[in-house]
């Protein structure tokens, strides 16, 4: 298996049937292995900029020329084979072949950034000494060229021993020299032998002997990225913008949103009474109107804002602006034991904490890590959002607070958003001056350049975000919802369903009732709470078709009579309204998350902890709440 | 005659200013961790320069070998540099 020369070649030959090649994608972060990855095989990895995107590995199949396939396996970005955190580890037991399920690569790209070779070749001796066949890719070409370097690539692969490509994968350039490798036509330089260096300096002293020879000039600095530092890190300036922008988005969520979400209800609302109109009075017509309607169809109103706060979530990791935020983070974390690391994965708990706890796979402390993931959900996801607007916009009248600025809706919601990134810190605290001690772990992260943010890749994030939501509304909230509907039609009496309040839900919603009534949650809370168990959003779509299903019986009108905020506003009281806001804020329910706990820390331990502090957390805090306001407190 | 001057001239990256630069010298700092810092870069004999910095001054970002990598200062302290002329 010495034996490089022609290895490649040997992957094109005809091989029996069903034994596919597999072919590895290495090299440090952020060189742009996903973005190749996606597209060779037109998937859609996720792909930002910053280092550690990629924390698990991927499969994805690639047609080569002549029909055949290949897997191809996109893995998290590494510095050396010398891995320091899980992420790392994974694309070490890759390139041995010890991961289970992948078998061992028989091609390597090793994808290096060439706007930054003289490092990034450090990692072209450990991986080619491997002794697997392997094409070096120089990514960023565009880049490169536009900043006036350059690079012999042919003089390269001659010094290598190993063929040389010049790509830019974000620009589709030169990507066909990648396929035409793995078809096997592709010239392969003769071997050379490399030196087996186990000191970086030593190493370092080697790539750049490399590097000389191949007559590498390293592009001129990047002059925006130092000019937008000057801004975004300037000791007042800086967390200016950062409030600035945290203040839009909010402001934006309640504004632009606004119309397009009043437009979605409409479209649901007028489809929902055409359907009650036009179709034959039957059981089945009501559960479409009540159940699906009513249910899904008061969530997908959300959907407009979903996709702003998502907008804004990819502008900032496409950018490069989030290595600066945890660098500006990192302060705060210090105080509270963590690192600027944790900082990232937390700030993508915003989208979504399932994504967040595998984020952090790159913290390279093991206790560090388990604090981030526990803290991870009180981060405000997007399912959160459509909760929190929807009781907001109902209780909470629209007055400016900074003149137009930010109204007080937007700073109700911004409040909300504080509240649990405080729980978050309190908890933190907490475990790492406890059970979760470790010494104090550097900090080290390379900040990426700012990148614009292309258009396409915004939009392929927001398609694939309201794919995602549209589906978890067709299948959980669907399913959710008729069953639901079920329930609360049951047991027939003579032939005729129950009052709500007797139907099998309604008894249920009703057992529990003492249990929240001192949080001022009536027993169709209770039935929400239960449901949103599965996920947040639920208890929204849990309340459309119970309030549908009691309109229905009130006026005897097949529609939702009242909106879903004025069906709120007479079953809670204002104090209750914000207790619902607090448990929500604290509030462990997801599924999801739980499972991805369980995963991650290996155990039911640490997820069943998590969920019972959240819980007990939750319901304290509505507790104080609501009593403080019914004793005339606020 | 030339000790002293070289005395002068040795400190470590947490004394330089933004804007200053200087050769590295050594890591003092465990070997795992001086190994992650020399790919990261910080390899002895490289030219560092400081950076922005969080408000406040810590962490702060250093140029190195073409990147930029931010440090916190408890770490930058284990790196001895000498300033350039
Ligand atoms: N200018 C330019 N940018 C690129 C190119 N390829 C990738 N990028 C950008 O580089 C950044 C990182 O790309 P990714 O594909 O996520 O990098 P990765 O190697 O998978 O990163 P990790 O998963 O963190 O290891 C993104 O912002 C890309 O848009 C390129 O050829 N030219
Ligand atoms: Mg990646």
């Amino acid at each position: 298996m010495s034996d490089c020369h022609g290895s490649a070649v040997e992957l094109a030959q005809v091989r029996p049937s069903g034994t596919r090649k597999t072919v590895a994608i290495v090299g440090p972060p952020n060189a742009g292995k996903s973005t190749l990855f996606n597209l060779l095989t037109g998937l859609r990895q996720k792909v930002a900029n910053f280092p550690g995107v990629t924390v698990e590995h991927r499969v994805g199949s690639m047609k080569l020329r002549d029909g055949r396939e290949v897997d191809l396996l996109d893995l998290p970005g590494v510095y050396s084979l010398e891995p320091r955190s899980e992420d790392e580890r994974i694309t070490r037991d890759a390139l041995l072949g010890k991961l289970p399920g992948v078998s061992r690569p028989d091609a390597v790209l090793l994808i290096l950034d060439s706007t930054n070779l003289g490092r990034h070749l450090m990692l072209a001796a450990p991986v080619l000494s491997a002794g697997i066949p392997t094409l070096v890719v120089l990514n960023m070409a565009d880049d490169l060229e536009k900043r006036g370097g350059s690079v012999d690539a042919e003089a390269l692969a001659n010094q290598l021993g190993a063929p040389v490509a010049l790509i830019s994968a974000a620009k589709n350039e030169g990507v066909d020299a990648v396929r035409n490798y793995l078809s096997g036509q592709f010239a392969v330089p003769k071997p050379v032998e490399l030196p087996v260096l186990q000191d970086v300096p030593k190493c370092r002293q080697w790539s750049a002997k490399v590097g000389n020879q191949a007559r590498y000039q390293p592009p001129a600095p990047p002059v925006w990225t130092r000019r937008l530092d000057s801004v975004f890190l300037h000791p007042i300036a800086g967390p200016a913008i950062f409030f600035f922008v945290a203040v839009l988005v909010f402001q934006t969520i309640f504004t632009v949103a606004q119309p397009l979400m009043d437009a979605t209800e409409r479209g649901v609302s007028t489809s929902a009474a055409w359907i009650g109109e036009t179709m034959p009075e039957t059981w089945w017509r009501d559960l479409l109107v009540e159940g699906v309607w009513g249910g899904v169809g008061s969530v997908v109103v959300f959907l407009p804002q979903i996709l702003i706060l998502f907008l804004f979530i990819g502008i900032l990791e496409d950018s490069g602006y989030l290595a600066r935020a945890a660098l500006i983070a990192d302060r705060t974390m210090a105080r509270i034991g963590l690192q600027g690391k944790s900082f990232i994965p937390l700030l993508s708990a915003y989208a979504c904490a399932v994504p967040a706890i595998m984020a952090t796979r790159t913290i390279e402390n093991a206790r560090d890590r388990i604090a981030t993931i526990l803290i991870a959900p009180f981060m405000t996801c997007s399912a959160r959002l459509p909760v929190y607007t929807l009781i907001i916009a109902a209780f909470i009248p629209e007055r400016p607070v900074l003149g137009s600025f930010l109204g007080s809706r937007a700073a109700a919601m911004l409040g909300l958003y504080v509240l649990g990134f405080l729980a978050a810190l309190v908890t933190a605290r907490l475990l790492k001056s406890s059970i979760l001690k470790s010494d104090r772990m550097p900090f080290m992260l390379e900040m990426p350049p700012y990148r614009w943010p292309t258009v396409r890749s915004l939009g392929l994030r927001l398609y694939d975000r309201a794919m995602a939501f549209l589906k978890r509304a067709g299948t959980v909230i669907l399913a959710v919802s008729i069953g639901l509907w079920v329930l609360a039609h049951l047991p027939l009496k003579d032939g005729r369903p129950p009052k709500i309040e007797d139907s099998l839900a309604g008894t249920f919603g009703r057992t529990v009732e003492p249990l929240i009534e001192p949080l001022g949650f009536n027993w169709k809370i209770g039935i929400g709470l239960l449901t949103s168990l599965a996920a947040r959003e639920v208890i929204i779509g849990t309340l459309g078709t119970i309030y549908g299903i009691e309109g229905a019986g009130e006026e005897g009108s097949p529609e939702q009579s009242v909106g879903l905020q004025q069906a709120l506003q007479r079953d809670l009281t204002p104090g209750a309204a914000v207790a619902l806001l607090i448990f929500f804020a604290f509030a462990m329910q997801c599924l999801s998350t739980l499972a991805v706990v369980r995963r991650e820390t290996g155990g039911w331990k640490w997820p069943a902890a998590q969920f019972a502090y959240m819980t007990v957390l939750a319901y304290f805090g509505a507790l104080v709440v609501n009593q403080a306001a019914i004793r005339g407190l606020f | 005659m030339q000790l002293s001057v070289d005395k002068r001239r040795w400190v470590t990256l947490a004394d330089l200013l933004e804007g200053q630069q200087g050769v590295l010298d050594c890591l003092e700092l465990p070997e795992d961790l001086a190994r992650r810092l020399m790919e990261l870069g910080f390899v002895p004999g490289h030219v560092v320069a400081a950076a922005k910095s969080a408000p406040g001054g810590d962490p702060r970002v250093f140029r190195v070998d073409g990147s930029e990598v931010a440090l916190r200062r408890e770490t930058a302290r284990c790196l001895r540099v000498r300033l350039a002329e």
